[in-house]
């Protein structure tokens, strides 16, 4: 301790600027570099299977609801609150837009305004309550996550493909990538593709990411997330700021959700099972604190790219059993979490 | 918050002061519940004394199911109550820690074998291993909240992720059916006793705290890590020590539940056993009056809350609802709880009533 307290103030001040600076970059360097170890690790030891482009693109295409509902929630952590709501809201999601579309003979655009609509909803209320009424984030999310599911059920109890044309029609819809592509087994070459929902989500992943970086608002979430205490000194509205975010999280979540339900195209209660789960985890392996003020939406994308790699791999390894997906996340998440609580406490020394 | 300073008894008093009492909500919410049974339909009350399948006597009616099934709720809303006052937080993966405990009574009973003839091991034997193992578990959540400063509820996100597939991976995924009859006691009825076992089982578990906490200075050092977690540090306690201790409590408490509800059907089923008991236990603390922020608590108030619980969900049963559908009520019933409870409420509430009280007072006056 002595030797610390001898250094120059100056020194000190500029290797806590540098703490303090790379404490967002810091991790996300970190989540980026184990990605590329991961897939490059999937190569190597798996083959050939994980070196074409279209295994990328299907990694993407069967997570860009997740995305989305990565970068809502992201949102909050930042803002210090938790939304553990958004899998079972995107159940509700599914099924409300799938009962619309195939018992009511209903419209996709109207389908997607249902999505926002209840996405919307949900923010709108927990943001209240969580942000107003001072309640603590996970208790009001959890009765939202448990009311959602009940919900689904109560909508419709069994499970159904949508069979609606225009809604099919959209859900095929493959969107090529110029310049990538590979030669299958008839020596035919297969140009790679995404879907609609791809597209949505690096939209959202683009606007979230220049929102938090650029613009006012963006600075005053992590201000929030920070220190509540020097946020309400420097005049930002607290209450508003995490009701804002709690609603931009449930729009994200409506979007997610119909991204989801484009995947999926049924409507299901035992959709989205574990979702929620999922999304924390990415967010917290992309970087972001649970503590608030840190995080980055880059880093959420990659944790997601991550966490799906690592799914991809444990299933293609021939450890096929469904527990192993449960325990490797879970084990991600744990390693994640203790590498973020040794980074705080580290700092906290320094 | 109490301002009993005049001494001014009247009915509006005394009814203030039954309201302020910590007991006031879950025996109303009982109250409420009864009287809406009562007049929907009488025979919820009915008792009616039968024989079950070994010709065996057994009591049997919606009362009974709720002593039956609220005692397992009530074991774990004595562990999450310690947990909640402690850490100030709870921990969701109580179901999915049931689910590892069960498994694991199961493992030892079985041996290799998944379906058999004798037991493997005597039922005290995997009763014990089950409580060391999650007891372990326990202390995991608590160390990751306790060492690492990790939210409780995200900490124990963890272990709700991976229990059910651990628990799975424990059996091999197989499900071990146990034949031998004086296993299902623990989850049924004892033969000559018509009085479900788990009531028993929820009975000594109440006497044993009701002891460590009158005995012990348990309740004074977790009530005061949650308060001012410092503070108690600065008076000598080991805060961190103390909340490992309430997750590892929560872990017997587990084992119990975990005996009793691999007994009900002698063997398990890994994606669906307690599920969404997390919920009902933390109902339970909330609707006993116990700040969920940690500090101060009430036992007694969180067993009958289990209870009330349990009550609200038979009701629920018997109007039909389906067991899917049931956590969407809940959840109206949960936020309503907490919503009442929010400080800025209490505040609004209190506002008005004084606003009421000067409005009388004036009207007196003129």
């Amino acid at each position: 301790m002595s030797s610390t307290n001898k250094t120059s103030a100056e020194k000190m001040s500029f290797a806590e600027r540098l703490k303090g600076m790379s404490d967002t970059n810091l991790l996300l360097t970190i989540t980026i570099v184990i990605f590329f170890l991961m897939y490059i690790g999937a190569i190597v030891f798996l083959g050939g299977g994980f070196l074409k482009p279209q295994a990328f693109f299907n990694i993407l295409n069967a997570n860009a609801a997740l995305i989305i509902l990565s970068c809502g929630l992201s949102l909050v952590m930042i803002t210090g609150g938790i939304d553990i709501s958004v899998g079972g809201t995107t159940a509700l999601i599914s099924m409300c837009c799938a009962v619309y579309l195939d018992f009511h003979g209903g419209n996709v655009p109207v389908a997607i305004l249902i999505a926002l609509l209840i996405g919307l909803a949900f923010g709108l209320v927990q943001g209240f309550l969580v942000a107003y009424l001072d309640i603590q984030p996970f208790i009001v999310t959890l009765a939202g996550m448990f009311f959602a599911r009940g919900m689904t059920t109560i909508v419709n109890t069994n499970p159904f493909n949508v069979e609606n044309e225009a809604f099919v029609a959209l859900k095929d819809t493959r969107i090529t990538v110029p310049g990538l592509g590979s030669v299958n087994k008839l020596g035919k070459y297969v140009p790679a593709y995404v879907g609609v929902g791809v597209i949505v989500a690096l939209l959202v992943v683009i606007v979230m990411f220049c929102v938090l970086r650029w613009t006012k608002l963006g600075r005053q979430f992590y201000a929030v997330g920070g220190n509540k205490q020097s946020a309400l000194m420097l005049g930002i509205n607290v209450k508003r700021t995490k009701f804002l975010a709690h609603l931009i999280c449930g729009l994200l979540t409506g979007i997610g959700g119909f991204v989801y339900f484009l995947y999926v195209g049924s409507g299901s209660p035992s959709h989205a099972s574990g979702a929620e789960m999922n999304a924390i985890a990415s967010s917290i392996i992309g970087g972001t604190m649970l503590t608030g003020g840190v995080g980055n939406i880059v880093g959420t994308f990659f944790g997601v790219l991550s966490l799906s790699t690592i799914q991809n791999i444990v299933s293609s390894a021939g450890l096929d059993e469904a527990w192993w997906t449960g325990i490797t996340i879970a084990a991600m998440l744990c390693l994640f979490l203790v590498i973020q609580s040794l980074v705080m406490s580290f700092k906290k020394k320094a | 918050m109490q301002t009993t300073g005049k001494k001014k008894l009247g009915v509006s008093g005394l009814l203030g002061k039954l309201v302020r009492q910590q007991m006031f909500i879950p025996l109303a919410a009982l109250l409420l519940l009864a009287l809406f049974n009562l007049i929907v339909d009488p025979g919820f009350f009915q008792v009616s004394l039968g024989y079950n399948n070994a010709g065996n006597p057994v009591l049997s009616g919606y009362l009974i199911t709720i002593l039956d099934y609220g005692s397992e709720l009530a074991i774990l809303a004595i562990g999450m109550t310690l947990v909640t006052a402690a850490s100030g937080g709870q921990d969701i993966s109580v179901g999915a820690a049931i689910a590892i405990s069960g498994s694991v009574i199961l493992r030892v009973l079985c041996g290799r074998d998944s379906r058999p003839e004798t037991l493997q091991a005597p039922i005290i034997v995997a009763f014990l291993v089950a409580c060391v193992v999650a007891m372990l578990f326990g202390a995991f959540n608590g160390a990751l909240v306790a060492y690492f400063r990790i939210q409780p509820m995200v900490a124990t996100l963890i272990l709700y992720t991976a229990g059910r597939s651990i628990a799975a991976w424990i059996n091999n995924n197989e499900l071990p059916i146990i034949s031998e009859p004086s296993f299902a006691y623990f989850g049924g009825y004892i033969p000559g006793i018509p009085v479900p076992t788990p009531f028993f089982l929820a009975l000594i578990c109440m006497i044993i705290i009701a002891i460590v906490l009158r005995m012990t200075n348990l309740r004074l050092y977790t009530q005061a890590v949650g308060i001012n977690e410092s503070s108690s540090r600065l008076n000598g306690l080991n805060p961190e020590l103390i909340k490992v201790l309430s997750f590892v409590i929560l872990g017997l408490c587990v084992a119990v539940a975990g005996l009793i509800k691999v007994s009900r059907l002698s063997t398990i089923n890994y994606s669906v056993v307690a599920k969404d008991i997390e919920m009902d236990a933390i109902l339970a603390v909330a609707l006993g009056g116990n700040p969920l922020g940690g500090g101060k608590f009430n036992m007694t108030a969180s067993i009958i809350g289990a209870y009330v619980i349990q009550f609200l969900t038979t009701t629920l049963y018997k109007l039909n609802v389906q067991s899917d559908a049931l956590p969407a009520y809940k959840a109206v019933v949960v936020i309503v709880l907490v919503v009442l409870s929010a400080p800025t409420v209490k505040d609004y509430f209190a506002g008005l009533g004084k606003k009421l009280k000067s409005q009388s007072m004036s009207k007196e006056v003129g």
